[in-house]
């Protein structure tokens, strides 16, 4: 399986994974209306944290022991069995939250449209996701996952 | 025409070459070698042809032949003065000539038999030295003479026309050798100058080369460090000058003077043996200004000796064959046919690949 | 008093069309150009302090920025440049000299560009470089006059020691202090990777970088900050800097807030000091002192690396090149007038030295008439642009050639010239943390190596097309270059012809 892998050291926090990801899981998938018509209904599943010149982007691991997996009460959190991804099944996510508890990296947001969780999906339909390819530093990048 | 002599230029075009060579030191007539260059007639234009014979001087072996071609009396009577002054002259007369139809403007054309006392003053300069510096002093310095060759116990002969012609001219079948070398040109920048016909010669070294040098620019540049300065004129008297640096001046053994001028590639270098490979390497560290690049095959002559070699990505022909003592090498097999016409060998030598015909041992240069 | 007299250099115009307020401008800018108002949560520009490096715009997705030189033209007056009265205004507001950094970008002549290359044509094949073995092989160090072999044919000659370039094209010397950790790893890499040479500069050999040591030439400068015998030893070269194209006759300065621990300790000077490298070395004041430290470095080193000088393009360049050869140098490093820096003078960079055209001419020229162009091999520097600028200054009679300006620009430096202000916005002349992290040394690298590679490729085309396939017979081979646009006395000193001859 491939894993999205960040480069603490190479992330220069400029936000164009935000930016990219955005758009991405935007209706239009178009940049300048995707900003002008859904900023503040369509999150970035990525965020960059940032301090001082230290930043980094964050989002889902797509952890092997998925602890939003198990929290999940409604079974809306499950792990795609083809490319291995954590997906929020929205259709019966129900808004408690477990997951958002759960996760230690922090990953998952309240979602702006509907009351269901808002996560890294790995950009499903694309080969690359758009951060990896959006990232002017290689500082997140799409790896085989040799652990296993 | 001796105006344009001095211009720095390249033969451009194409050319046959033919060499003989009977390493038993039997000397032969010049009417084969004629046969031979006269089969690849379409191989030349008659702008240019040329012969050198060597041992063809067996009773004045120690004297240096020069040959020399005068535009006008007045160079020829100057040249006269300046060598009587410089040299003992043994003996002087006319290169005997036998008219011919197609062999038109010809020059005046001489030889004589000299030598150079040593030159208190000048210790280093060996008499050898003292022909050239004189060879090229006359060729630079006096208009309308021409040196065609200054060696021992050899000449060259060459002028404006076919080669076959030129022979006829000349009557090289009255003479006996024991290496005739032989060449046709296809000149495209010819200046119709018979001193411009290929062999160039140097001491006893005569050259034909079928090619061009596109190396000449450095090769030019890197002899004059050695005080090769005053006549560069052509892309032939390069490799003339060069065989005379490598072997006569800095004493290279042969190869690896054939070596110098076309050197192996640095793939091929890395595959050889330790040695070998430290020597290739050395090689082209320290001759990298006389390697020889662009399109050449070459037939150099001289005392006891003829070698043939191509450039190192062999873009032009090189036959070689051997028919009982003799070793022969030319552009094409035809020709060689044509006087041998059943070798007991024919091959192709490899790009860069030194043949090298030497009289058999104990046999002394006539 | 405020400094209403200068203008800003650069108009900074944004799209509102295409703008996205996603502030990715706001975070490139270290000169803190753009600045998000949360209030009208809108990005606002204050042009002033552009330097026109582009960073912003390269990164904003929406390419909604354009940079543009401010139109404020003054009248009309072949002598008094708009640049020269901005000069003016500044020194007469802020006093002192003026500083820039890279190149001359004076519209003096480039001498590559009025000469002109030869291709074969019927009377001698080209050679197509992708089926046919092209060398661009260099061996760069002293070479014997001639080979000599024992009577066995066994060869007696020993050969000094050499560099071997796989391209004939290396990084000149560029300190870590005036270039990033980051830049200064890419730049050894890269060297490592293609097989040629990068140069560490006055800098010091940094720890990280000592794996690459093969592939580095090490500077013995004025300051010699970082020198040690294991410096000397670790290195494949040892250059000795006089001078440099870009300033010739003047030291170099690296303020002391710009020597961090790490730059310390590669540097071997106490953290937070100026590190000031002086105009002459101390303890050279005449060509027998140079061949004294040529032969200390030698001796240091056991006569096991070859030890070059780089000097500028002066005038009298022929001459003092011949006395380096003749004290020992290895091989010498010309860099011409053009040539990049991290910081000089304005008034040095655009008006001291000659081109390197001339000066390469000359030396190579005067080597040869002396009979001692073998002692030594010749690296040209001094603003090589591109493989036709190289393939020129080796037929000219280089054996290679330095890029500084040109592997900066392949790791995205945009000319800005402001890398004297350590605000590099490209991660590249700058220390600062923030801006270096911008510069993956992968990718740097990877970029070098792409450069390095292409131009190697062209230049084998070239000699393919010339029917020359080893560089030696390329090198010196002036018969190969043709004059345009140049006068007799020009020609006379390039040693070429007019075109048509
Ligand atoms: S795009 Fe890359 S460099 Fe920019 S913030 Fe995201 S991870 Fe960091
Ligand atoms: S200095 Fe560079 S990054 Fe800043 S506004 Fe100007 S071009 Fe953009
Ligand atoms: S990066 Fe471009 S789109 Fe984003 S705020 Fe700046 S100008 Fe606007
Ligand atoms: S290195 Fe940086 S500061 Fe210097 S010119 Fe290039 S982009 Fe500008």
């Amino acid at each position: 399986m491939k894993r999205i892998r960040i480069y603490e050291e190479h992330c220069i926090g400029c936000g164009l994974c935000e930016v990219h990801c955005l758009v991405q899981h935007s209706r239009s998938r178009k940049i300048i209306r995707a900003f002008r018509e859904e900023r503040d209904t369509v999150l970035p599943r990525v965020q960059v944290e940032r301090d001082g010149y230290l930043s980094f982007a964050l989002q889902c691991r797509h952890c092997d022991d998925a602890l939003c997996i198990e929290a999940c009460m409604t079974g809306a959190m499950y792990r795609d069995p083809e490319t291995g991804a954590v997906l929020c099944d929205t259709d019966r996510c129900v808004g408690c939250w477990m997951c958002i508890m759960a996760c230690p990296a922090g990953a998952i947001q309240r979602g702006t449209e509907g009351k269901v969780a808002s996560k890294c999906d790995l950009c499903i339909g694309q080969d690359v996701p758009v951060c990896v390819i959006n990232c002017p530093n290689e500082a997140i990048v799409l790896e085989d996952d040799d652990d296993e | 025409m001796a105006t344009n002599r001095l211009l720095p230029f390249k033969d451009y075009g194409g050319c046959s070459i033919v060499g003989v060579m009977d390493q038993s030191g039997r000397l032969f007539g010049g009417d084969a070698v004629i046969r031979a260059i006269a089969n690849m007639h379409e191989r030349s234009n008659g702008l240019g042809g040329g012969f050198a014979a060597y041992g063809i001087y067996p009773a004045r072996a120690d004297q240096y032949a020069m040959h020399l071609m005068f535009d006008t009396a007045a160079a020829k009577a100057e040249t006269e003065a300046l060598l009587h002054e410089r040299c003992f002259v043994h003996h002087a007369e006319e290169i005997p000539t036998r008219h011919h139809p197609n062999i038109t403007g010809e020059p005046l054309v001489h030889r004589y038999f000299i030598n150079i006392e040593p030159d208190a003053d000048r210790p280093f300069m060996d008499e050898d030295d003292l022909v050239v510096e004189l060879h090229m002093h006359i060729n630079a310095a006096v208009q309308d003479a021409f040196v065609f060759s200054a060696g021992k116990n050899m000449g060259c002969f060459k002028g404006v026309g076919y080669p076959e012609d030129l022979g006829a001219y000349f009557r090289l079948d009255e003479y006996e050798a024991y290496t005739w070398i032989a060449h046709g040109r296809f000149p495209t920048n010819t200046t119709g100058w018979w001193g411009g016909a290929h062999p160039f010669s140097i001491l006893d070294w005569a050259i034909v080369h079928n090619g061009e040098i596109s190396s000449y620019g450095i090769n030019k540049r890197y002899l004059r460090n050695f005080g090769y300065e005053r006549t560069l004129q052509t892309d032939t008297e390069v490799i003339a000058y060069l065989f005379d640096l490598l072997i006569r001046k800095h004493e290279l053994p042969l190869e690896v003077a054939c070596r110098a001028m076309a050197p192996p590639f640095w793939a091929d270098i890395e595959r050889m043996g330790e040695d070998e490979a430290a020597q290739a390497r050395a090689i082209r560290a320290v001759y990298g200004g006389a390697l020889l690049n662009g399109p050449f095959a070459v037939v150099v002559g001289s005392t006891g000796r003829m070698i043939g070699f191509s450039d190192r990505t062999k873009l032009r022909p090189q036959v070689c064959a051997r028919g009982g003592e003799r070793l022969y090498i030319a552009s094409e097999e035809a020709a060689i046919r044509t006087i041998c016409p059943d070798p007991d060998i024919v091959w192709h030598p490899d790009a860069g690949e030194p043949v090298v015909g030497e009289l058999n041992v104990g046999v002394r240069a006539r | 008093m405020p400094e209403w007299l200068t203008q800003p250099d650069f108009l900074v115009e944004r799209d509102p069309e295409r703008c996205i307020q996603c502030e990715v401008c706001v975070r490139q800018c270290a000169n803190e150009v753009h600045e998000f108002d949360a209030e009208l949560r809108e990005v606002f520009s204050d042009s002033a302090a552009c330097v026109g490096c582009h960073r912003c715009a390269s990164l904003c997705p929406t390419d909604a920025i354009s940079i543009r030189e401010v139109e404020l033209e003054f009248r009309t007056n072949a002598n008094w440049s708009p640049q020269v009265i901005r000069n003016i205004y500044r020194q007469a507001e802020q006093g002192g000299v003026l500083l820039t950094g890279m190149g001359n970008p004076e519209g003096l002549p480039i001498y590559w560009d009025r000469m002109l290359l030869n291709a074969s044509q019927v009377t001698n094949p080209s050679i197509d470089p992708l089926r046919e073995p092209m060398e661009l092989f260099t061996q760069l160090g002293k070479k014997p006059a001639r080979l000599e072999f024992a009577e066995d044919g066994a060869l007696q000659t020993q050969i000094g020691p050499q560099l071997e370039l796989k391209v004939p094209v290396m990084f000149s010397a560029m300190s870590y202090g005036s270039i990033s950790y980051n830049a200064s790893e890419a730049l050894a890499r890269a060297a490592h990777e293609v097989g040629t040479y990068a140069n560490t500069g006055e800098g010091g050999l940094h720890e990280h970088i000592k794996p690459y040591a093969d592939n580095m030439i090490v500077q013995v400068a004025s300051g010699r900050f970082g020198v040690d015998v294991d410096y000397l030893n670790a290195a494949a070269a040892i250059e000795i800097k006089i001078g440099q194209g870009a300033k010739p006759g003047i030291g170099g300065h690296l303020p002391g807030e710009k020597v961090s621990a790490d730059i310390s300790a590669t540097r071997m000077i106490p953290e937070g000091t100026d590190a000031i490298s002086p105009a002459p070395h101390h303890d050279i004041y005449s060509i027998e002192d140079l061949r004294q430290l040529i032969y200390a470095i030698k001796e240091a080193t056991r006569y096991t690396k070859p030890v070059g000088v780089k000097i500028a393009a002066v005038h009298h360049i022929a001459a003092i090149a011949s006395g380096a050869v003749r004290a020992g140098a290895d091989f010498v490093a010309i860099d011409g007038y053009r040539g990049g820096t991290g910081a000089a003078p304005t008034m040095i960079r655009n008006n001291v030295g000659i081109p390197i055209e001339f000066a390469l001419a000359a030396v190579d020229a005067r080597l040869r008439e002396e009979g001692i162009r073998h002692d030594a091999s010749l690296i040209v520097a001094g603003s090589f642009r591109c493989a036709a600028d190289v393939v020129k200054a080796i037929a000219l009679g280089a054996d290679a050639c330095y890029i500084g300006t040109a592997a900066l620009v392949a790791m995205g430096c945009h000319l800005c010239q402001k890398c004297y202000t350590g605000k590099c916005n490209w991660g590249i002349a700058t220390q600062d943390p923030y801006l270096t992290r911008r510069l993956n040394t992968n990718i740097a690298t990877r970029r070098l190596t792409n450069l390095l590679q292409s131009w190697g490729h062209e230049i084998q085309e070239i000699m393919g097309g010339m029917g020359i396939n080893a560089i030696e017979s390329l090198r010196g081979n002036r018969d190969h270059l043709r004059g345009v646009n140049l006068s007799d006395r020009e020609l006379q000193v390039l040693g070429i012809q007019m075109a048509g001859e």
